[in-house]
């Protein structure tokens, strides 16, 4: 059965049903979709081969004989929980924008479904052009959920969003085609045999750098990404955060690594430079804000520079090697990103999402404007100060298990980055608490407040589901690195032998 | 007479020409419907012997050497024909409301889809002038045709003037080629130049050739005459303009660069480098500081042609059928964007401004669909076949190891993306100035549906078209 299809085109096709079945009957027509298909995506997980870090549930058909572009699809253990990811966020936004959306909602939704078939297709592609395409087609939905649906500025972020990604991408192109006149196959797999040469590697490299860097984003090029999670509905600011920044991650493993690793090698530092700066510096900045949304979005970028520093410390540690076990040290380096990735993932919708409960009753994201909130929503204050102790990584929840398994990893290579990337447990919980805080503690801060109503039944379910996943993962991540393992391992071999 | 057959289409074409121009005459104002109709079942009749009378596979020529049927102009043609139908189906409402005179409209642009076919057909340097200026007489004609409108007289006098320069340089150089290989025919100058490629006289006729497409084309630095024409022709015509012939102007620069001075490469490869990079850049970055949406669509157009030139210039088959590829998706796609505006601007209401675009989500949620469509797919986005369309030309000129052109060319891309984003932002994000929906007749809005559907049926299937661009070059 081809699964990945399936989930891809379900979506897809479901989305323009959403469409059509109009205003009136979208809502439980796209919770049908999005719970089917994430049905379908537990069939990856449950028929998954953990001893194996070939492509499973591969599918291949010729799409465009005169280019060499296939159509072809499969997974291994780093797509495949970023599937799971991806499919099971769908449907908290579903949920989420149930009777929040009032207009034009079966277009919202359907935009939505649209996404997540394309996003699901960038994790699955093993061919470098069909990557390319749902890369880029996923611009064009969010593109209009943050255009029509978002704040005042939203012409603003999403035109920068849209072309700050675009610029970055098309490099990427770029690089792949030249890739294809080498390896005369667009397959990815074929990519990560192609020899290359040093100048060309280190031009590869940035190409990919490029893409990857803004989308996932790293500091300097982060600034779109602030402006669009304002800006957003609460679902898209949830779903840029959990999926789409992933994407860059995600490219990095795909493509950076194993395509170029003689010049993410040498210019590992170049990165993890970049990386540090983004965790040190963009945590002071979050600490500064005084708009919600604009915290979290920084905090977002802060633990992303932890996913680029968990990838590119990798080549620190073999080079060391201080206990002859350099191996096993970076795959936990890789490992620890990819859970960063998904426990993020969770936590950042979770925060939006909570942001977003809010900000329907108060139609505003100043912290000034809060205050107290624990003692009108007394349920909200549970799950929202539980997330917020995710996020600062508190033990027992996701968010502390990738950081700690990269803050352990960094150790491996240079005392100094682990000490800088464990400011994060300091600065991410001073920004976070203080917040939270001054939001959720303390005496009711105006009449507004006063006048807040609890969470509903569907805001419940919304955040419980979410707070489940940030529980289990944090109690027992094993199952999540189980699935991986056999792919990270291949991964880092892979890049231990010279191309050159 | 040999196989004078393969020009029945063109034969039929022009008879038909004659009957619709006369029999116009004769009919009362109110049945005026009568050339629509006639026109289009001419164009179809057209499409049909055309394929009729194309040989399977191979080239046969007709009227001693000097037009050919091959696997290109076959091509070209049927694309040619099919875009011309969409064009006169869009522009019918528009030319009825504005009671331009209708039966001129459909016979003048009838002469230029015949003079077109003839360009693509030619395998002379006469034939191929001769189909040109068919083409060129019937466009400045059209532009001046709404001759009441000082717009339109104005843009008609420069089109005239300026296209008239460049029809006198082709004709020079034309006549250098001539007189440095003795022959009109372009295998017997193929021939000629493959002993001596180096000859001057042939070279600098070439250099001279290539300003004349490149005006005919509105590449850059030879564009200044598409936005004045653009503007100022009735949007039906600019319509016209902004499509087929595009298609026509790639099949000559085919003819002259390629199956005439194939061997000549390097010294026209180094004019088109410049060409394009001139027009993609000007055209982007020029774009953005437009107001009128036919200003901007005729800036936009000029970074296409850049494109199209880049296969081109890349010398080799995947560049020849990725450049076709580019010109038969972006007349489409060129089709479509104008078919909106004319929809739009019914009743007495000129669409100019990009302004004029607000809200159009909320007064027809297809058209604004469509038009967004039509749009991402000139930015080149996927799953859109304007993604494709670059793809191909890029990876002909990467292969050519021309990676800093490819570079060049997506950067501004994503310039240009800005200017088409902007343009969504007004049907999408604003509110509409007038809240009136905007409705055009029914096979009008199946077609543009059609027409948007297009992009991305053939976005996501960019072989249905791709094989045959292939095979046209193949071997």
């Amino acid at each position: 059965m081809p699964i990945l299809s399936i989930i891809i085109w379900l979506t897809i096709l479901g989305g323009f049903l959403v469409l059509f079945s109009g205003d009136s009957r979208c809502r439980p027509v796209a919770l049908g979709v999005s719970i089917l298909a994430f049905v379908f995506s537990l069939f990856l997980y449950f028929g998954f081969d953990k001893g194996t870090a070939d492509l499973q549930f591969v599918e291949h058909v010729a799409w465009l004989p005169s280019f060499g572009v296939n159509y072809s699809l499969g997974v291994d253990g780093i797509a495949m929980p970023l599937i799971l990811l991806t499919t099971f966020i769908n449907i908290i936004v579903v949920i989420s924008a149930w009777e929040v959306i009032q207009d034009k909602p079966a277009l919202y939704l359907a935009s939505f479904q649209v996404m997540t078939g394309f996003m699901v297709g960038v994790f699955s592609a093993a061919d470098a052009i069909l990557f390319y395409v749902f890369f880029e087609a996923t611009l064009l939905p969010m593109f209009l959920i943050i255009g029509i649906w978002g704040g005042p500025r939203r012409v603003y972020a999403t035109i920068k969003f849209f072309l700050y990604t675009f610029l970055g991408s098309v490099f990427m192109l770029v690089a792949l085609i030249y890739m294809y006149g080498q390896a005369d196959s667009f397959a990815i797999a074929d990519f990560h045999k192609l020899p290359l040469g040093s100048t060309a590697q280190t031009l590869i490299f940035f190409a990919f750098f490029i893409a990857f860097a803004v989308k996932i984003p790293m500091w300097p090029v982060h600034t779109w990404l602030p402006d669009a999670h304002v800006e957003a509905p609460t679902a898209g600011s949830a779903v840029l955060a959990a999926i789409m920044l992933k994407m860059g991650g995600y490219g990095f493993l795909r493509f950076s690594l194993p395509i170029v690793p003689d010049a993410s090698q040498q210019l590992a530092w170049f990165v993890i430079l970049l990386s540090l700066i983004a965790v040190v510096y963009i945590g002071f900045v979050a600490l500064a804000q005084a708009d919600m949304k604009k915290l979290i979005a920084y905090s977002s970028i802060s633990h992303m520079g932890f996913v680029t520093l968990g990838m590119f410390i990798v080549f620190g540690i073999l080079a060391k090697d201080v206990d002859g076990q350099s191996t096993s040290h970076a795959v936990l380096g890789l490992e620890g990103a990819m859970v960063q990735m998904i426990s993020h993932g969770f936590i950042s919708a979770a925060m939006f999402l909570c942001v977003g409960v809010i900000y329907d009753r108060m139609h505003s994201r100043q912290i000034s404007d809060y205050g107290g909130v624990a003692n009108t929503m007394p349920v909200f204050a549970a799950f929202m100060v539980f997330f917020a102790m995710a996020n600062a990584g508190l033990p027992g929840t996701s968010g502390f298990v990738g950081e700690f398994m990269v803050i352990l990893a960094s150790f491996k290579a240079n005392f100094w980055f682990a000490f800088l990337a464990a400011t994060t447990l300091i600065l991410g919980a001073a920004y976070t608490l203080w917040m939270v805080k001054r939001v959720i503690f303390g005496e009711i801060a105006n009449d507004n407040v006063a006048a807040l109503t609890d969470v509903n039944r569907r805001e419940i379910i919304m955040l419980a589901l979410l707070a489940a996943m940030v529980l289990i993962f944090g109690i027992w991540p094993q199952p999540m690195v189980d699935v991986m393992h056999t792919s990270i391992s291949n991964l880092v071999s892979h890049i231990t032998v010279s191309k050159l | 007479m040999d196989n004078i057959g393969l020009a029945t289409g063109e034969i039929f074409l022009l008879c038909a020409i004659c009957v619709i121009l006369i029999g116009d005459l004769f009919v009362s104002e109110n049945r005026r419907q009568m050339s629509y109709l006639l026109s289009q079942l001419t164009l179809v009749i057209t499409l049909i012997l055309t394929w009729v009378v194309a040989p399977e596979t191979g080239s046969a020529t007709a009227f001693g050497g000097s037009f050919v049927m091959d696997p290109m102009s076959k091509l070209c043609k049927s694309w040619i024909l099919v875009v011309s139908i969409g064009v006169f189906l869009y522009s019918r409402d528009y030319i009825n409301a504005r009671r331009i005179m209708n039966g001129e409209y459909y016979t003048l642009a009838l002469s230029g889809v015949l003079g077109m076919m003839i360009m693509v057909s030619s395998s002379t340097m006469l034939t191929l002038y001769l189909g040109l200026e068919l083409l060129s007489l019937s466009l400045y004609a059209l532009v001046a045709l709404n001759r009441t409108d000082e717009k339109s007289s104005e843009a008609a006098m420069k089109y005239f003037v300026l296209g008239a320069l460049a029809s006198g340089a082709l004709l020079y150089g034309i006549s250098m080629i001539y007189g440095a290989t003795g022959s009109l025919h372009f295998d017997v100058i193929a021939a000629k130049l493959g002993e001596d490629s180096s000859s001057t006289a042939a070279v600098f006729g070439l250099a001279f050739v290539v300003v004349g497409i490149a005006f005919k084309f509105g590449a850059a630095p030879f564009h200044m005459w598409v936005p004045d024409v653009y503007e100022g022709a009735p949007t039906s015509v600019t319509l016209y303009i902004s499509s087929a012939p595009k298609i026509a102007a790639f099949a000559i620069s085919m003819r002259f660069l390629v199956d005439g001075l194939e061997t000549a490469h390097a010294s026209w490869q180094g004019m088109l480098i410049i060409l394009s990079v001139l027009s993609i850049v000007i055209g982007n970055v020029i774009a953005l500081a437009q107001v009128s949406i036919k200003r901007m669509l005729a800036y936009s157009t000029i970074s296409h042609v850049g494109f199209i030139l880049m296969g081109i210039l890349a010398g080799n088959d995947q560049g020849y059928s990725a450049s076709m590829f580019y010109a038969i998706t972006y007349a489409l796609t060129s089709m479509g964007a104008f078919g909106i505006l004319l929809a739009m601007g019914r009743a007495g209401v000129e669409i100019n401004l990009l302004t004029d675009l607000r809200g159009l989500f909320r007064r027809n949620p297809v058209y604004a669909a469509v038009m967004m469509v039509l749009l991402v797919s000139m930015a080149g986005v996927p799953p859109t076949v304007g993604f494709y369309a670059k793809l191909a030309v890029l990876n002909a000129v990467v292969q050519a190891d021309l990676v800093w052109l490819a570079v060049l060319a997506v950067v501004f891309s994503v310039v240009g993306a800005f200017y088409y984003l902007r343009v969504i932002k007004y049907m999408f994000f604003d509110e509409p100035a007038e809240t009136q929906p905007v409705d055009s007749s029914l096979d009008v809005q199946v077609g543009l549906t059609i027409n948007g559907a297009a992009m991305i049926l053939f976005g996501v299937f960019p072989g249905l078209i791709m094989a045959a661009c292939v095979a046209a070059f193949a071997g």
